[in-house]
């Protein structure tokens, strides 16, 4: 609802000292194309933060780099104080805890709402093939213990009327519920969102807002999402990054932001150059 | 029963039933995907330290405490918890915004509130300020309200945890407030959304309460193990009733469905036998088969449509206890292995023993439909005012039309001037300061409805209106103008969800339409025909035709009965959006506030009764959230042609 939007920002226990990620330096090409340059960015326990920038500025290219998709060419990435190895795949950076959703949504079409949930649960299954085929012993405990998390996720995104429906059929909003369920059901440390909000009504856009609220005070995850929605992105973020071309032009609280006149002149154009921000 | 005469009150009922049976199921509520149950004896601990927890905030007889959220067993408990001690529970319908609960809130003069969630406690912080006696606003859902810092804030189970402290140190304070406890005290106060003006708010007392259910209890046969659904809201007088009152009186067991969006699937895997649901919800499921039916394969569809028709002939008739022929009893036993069995029980309506349908008037299509698959759903007339119960269709004298036969020690009378009155052990203290309104109901012991109706030649009651609402309208033969009567025609069409109709002094009647979105939307996608929105599919001339087929059956019908063949539907518009309690035009039980539909909209009402076939409109609509915008649309209006009676022509 609105007024959570509009609730002021809670100090989560932060070690200022220690961010929880740590992008240095990072560069990516495709060919001649110049994604990313030297972009470093820190990104702290239990804050959200927005990655904001215009069309191609690189910015779903640089969650592709925290979650392992892509590989820099040069730079490092430290996350938990620990720098990952050149070579990580995406299932091993999942498996350290950082799961997130896509701009267009991936999700199983043909299953139903539980089980594309239950996916998210498959990094903590540790039963083998055989015994969770007969679903006997260990693989029917480890069943019902993950199951009872999902039911916590389905509860807390307030989506038990679709548990069984198949998500083709449901409405692209709750779709992306869904999906945002299934990261969660990951139980990662830190959440990365691209455009969840793209496509959505203003009554979804909030209940939206109000969730990732929620996933950070109940669960205690860090989020850093991508939003074109300047009016959610202000309201939402403790702090943004904004890219351009490739380049991170600015790093703030949102206020200071955007009175930033390379930022203004950048992204949001003169037109927004007035009051309105 | 002499032994029940002492059980005057819930909590003293709450601690026999304990003591006789503690482990029989008392509640169970749908939590993270599991039925969870309550015996009588969690029950009764929890409420236990419910009412410790209050009665150490120093909860004293008398005060009245807001009750608002979803069915929930802990709102259920913290109302007795709050009897227990002397208190007065006031629900309040959960979907109001934050002003219409200032309003009860400041007139019912609450110190406590017992809350679901951070929705409701956003609510009351944010109407706090001006209703100076709220202090402290407790909630069942930690959710989100972890970072609250009001000092006036606090978490059930911590209210509970201090309640089993301070019950550790005055061992036997709750015992003695039950003790105190009186038939005659007042139980609880529910506002009533009322079609005009400002909510009242009815003072009924524990006899009031108790006498009623039980007498229910008695000629209705209910048994303890039949199982409910609480789903409607807490603050309607229903709900009190079927899921508290009779909870208490039957022993049955009370179901809380997991939210409000699950409740037909919740109906499913419970199975109620007993169940209450007003026209609106008969009217949601009926159309829900039917758009699923349209979309199923032909062989099930002919079969569908072929055992309804067995259904049609036979099956209120054998509900009814009259004898059918071999043929038809055959046919029927077909059926209901192939259709209506399977039929009803994905409904969740395979185990209804009872079931009630009361509010408004229902549809003789839909009553008849779910009889003849053999489910005895029964008329009720009722009120907030009578404790619910005034008349209900007595087993084998149920039909379309009536509502039945009082109840046991109910009286009823019509006025002369065609009034339905009552009195009965049932009828309510007052409304709460408000001694002028009580005073006009109030008749020496009698109430009066505020319902036109007759009593039929076998002693069942029949309603046509709300009594003030009857008229003429202004045309040659002066035709009898009964609105909700031709509304409640015209909402019997699937494709109809809501209707408004003028006439008094006018020339001729004319409607305002709200289409069903889902059925018509339905209707529009086999067609092909592609739509944005509401308001984009109810201007299309396609849905204009549709409607006005829709009318002219009704005023076929109207044309065969010479009361009111003058009231036919003449014109008619759709309206651009759909009425909405959120922007004042329906109360909260879905009912159309008419004089303020007609004041709102009265452009378009001059439009009915004016030359031009279209009409522009602006309306301000109030979003979920509080915010306000406005809409504008072109609306088209249509001519129906009057239909003339078969028998007179």
């Amino acid at each position: 609802m609105a007024e959570s939007i509009e609730r002021p920002p809670h100090t989560v226990l932060r070690d200022k000292s220690a961010p929880l990620l740590q992008v240095q330096h990072i560069a990516l090409a495709f060919g001649a194309v110049q994604a990313l340059s030297d972009v470093s960015v820190d990104i702290d326990a239990g804050e959200i933060l927005a990655i904001i920038g215009p069309n191609g500025a690189g910015k779903t290219s640089l969650l592709n780099v925290i979650n392992g998709v892509y590989y820099p060419q040069r730079g490092r990435i430290v996350f938990q104080g620990v720098e990952r190895s050149k070579r990580l795949r995406p299932y091993q950076v999942a498996r350290q805890g950082i799961a997130r959703t896509f701009q267009n949504v991936a999700l199983f079409k043909g299953m139903s709402t539980l089980d594309n949930l239950m996916t998210g649960r498959v990094l903590h299954m540790h039963t083998g093939l055989f015994s969770q085929a007969l679903y006997w012993g260990r693989a029917r405990r480890d069943e019902e213990r993950h199951r009872a998390y999902v039911e916590t996720i389905i509860d807390f995104l307030e989506i038990e009327a679709i548990r069984k429906t198949p998500v083709g059929r449901l409405p692209y909003g709750l779709q992306k519920r869904v999906e945002l369920g299934r990261a969660l059901a990951a139980e990662p440390v830190l959440l990365l969102l691209d455009e969840p909000m793209a496509g959505m009504n203003v009554e979804e856009k909030a209940d939206m807002c109000r969730f990732i609220f929620d996933i950070r005070d109940e669960f205690g995850i860090t989020c850093v999402l991508i939003e074109h929605d300047m009016g959610v992105v202000m309201d939402i973020s403790d702090r943004l990054v904004v890219l351009d071309y490739g380049r991170k032009i600015a790093d703030g609280p949102p206020d200071v932001v955007r009175t930033d006149q390379a930022v203004i002149n950048a992204y949001l154009g003169v037109a927004y150059a007035d009051e309105r921000y | 029963m002499p032994h029940d005469r002492v059980l005057d009150t819930f909590p003293k009922l709450l601690l026999d039933r304990t003591r006789q049976h503690p482990d029989k199921i008392a509640m169970r509520e749908k939590a993270l995907g599991i039925w969870q149950t309550w015996s009588w004896r969690q029950m009764c601990d929890e409420v236990r330290a419910l009412a410790g927890g209050l009665a150490a905030m120093g909860l004293a007889r008398g005060d009245k405490v807001a009750i608002i959220g979803d069915n929930r067993p802990h709102l259920y408990w913290a109302m007795t918890a709050i009897q227990c001690l002397g208190g007065v529970p006031v629900p309040l319908y959960q979907d109001a915004v934050a002003e219409e609960m200032q309003f009860v809130l400041e007139h019912a003069e609450t110190r406590f509130a017992v809350v679901e969630d951070q929705e409701q406690v956003d609510k009351l912080l944010a109407v706090q300020e001006r209703c100076p006696k709220l202090e402290t606003m407790i909630y069942t859902d930690p959710r989100g309200l972890r970072h609250y810092s009001s000092p006036d804030l606090h978490a059930l189970t911590t209210v509970q945890e201090h309640g089993r402290c301070f019950a550790a140190a005055h061992p036997s304070y709750v015992d003695e407030q039950i003790a105190q406890g009186r038939g005659t005290d007042l139980a609880i106060m529910l506002y009533t959304s009322g079609t005009t003006g400002r909510p009242k708010g009815v003072m009924l007392s524990f006899d009031n309460i108790l006498i009623t259910a039980r007498n229910a209890v008695v000629r209705e046969g209910l048994r303890d193990d039949e199982e409910i659904l609480a789903y409607l809201p807490m603050a309607w007088v229903g709900d009190h009733i079927f899921s508290y009152a009779q909870f208490y009186c039957a022993d049955f067991i009370v179901n809380c469905p997991e939210s409000s969006d699950t409740v037909l699937q919740d109906l499913h895997e419970i199975g109620p036998t007993y169940f209450f649901a007003p026209p609106r919800i008969w009217e949601n499921i009926l159309t829900t088969v039917m758009i699923r039916m349209e979309d199923a394969a032909w062989l099930k569809r002919k079969m569908f449509h072929f055992f309804m028709g067995v259904a049609q002939r036979v099956g209120a008739r054998k509900l009814a206890g009259q004898s059918v022929g071999l043929r038809d009893t055959l046919l029927y036993a077909l059926g209901d292995v192939l259709v209506y069995g399977p039929l009803k029980d994905n409904l969740g309506l395979r185990r209804i023993r009872l079931a009630y349908t009361a509010g408004e008037a229902i549809g003789p299509e839909i009553f008849t439909f779910y009889r003849s698959l053999g489910i005895n759903v029964k008329q009720l007339y009722g009120m907030t005012e009578a404790s619910v119960f005034v008349c209900v269709q007595p087993d084998g004298e149920v039909r379309s039309d009536t509502v039945g036969t009082p109840m046991p020690e109910v009286e009823v009378k019509i006025s002369p001037e065609g009034e339905v009155m009552f009195r009965s052990p049932g009828v309510f203290l007052g409304y709460y300061k408000n001694p002028q309104a009580t005073a006009e109901t109030l008749d020496d012991g009698w109430v009066h409805s505020g319902d036109a109706g007759y009593i039929d030649a076998q002693g069942h009651l029949k309603i046509i209106d709300r009594a003030r609402d009857v008229s003429r309208v202004g045309n040659a033969n002066r035709s009898l103008f009964a609105p909700r009567y031709l509304e409640n025609k015209l909402k019997f069409s699937p494709f109809i969800k809501e209707a408004v109709v003028y006439g008094q002094e006018r020339p001729f009647v004319g409607a305002f339409i709200n289409i069903d979105l889902e059925a018509v939307g339905n209707w529009a996608e086999r067609r092909g025909l592609a739509y944005t929105s509401y308001t984009d599919l109810a201007a299309r001339p396609q849905v204009y035709d549709l409607i006005q087929g829709e009318i002219a059956r009704v005023n076929a019908h109207l044309a065969d009965d010479p009361q009111m063949a003058g009231a036919q539907i003449r014109r008619f518009l759709i309206l651009h959006k759909e009425l909405d309690p959120d922007d004042g035009e329906l109360t909260r039980t879905r009912k159309v506030r008419r004089r303020f539909v007609s004041e709102k909209y009265a452009t378009l009402i001059e439009a009915l009764y004016g030359a031009d076939d279209r009409v522009t409109v602006e309306t301000q609509v109030i979003f979920e959230d509080g915010r306000s915008g406005m809409l504008k649309a072109e609306l088209l209006i249509c001519d129906v042609a009057p239909e003339t009676s078969v028998a007179v022509a």
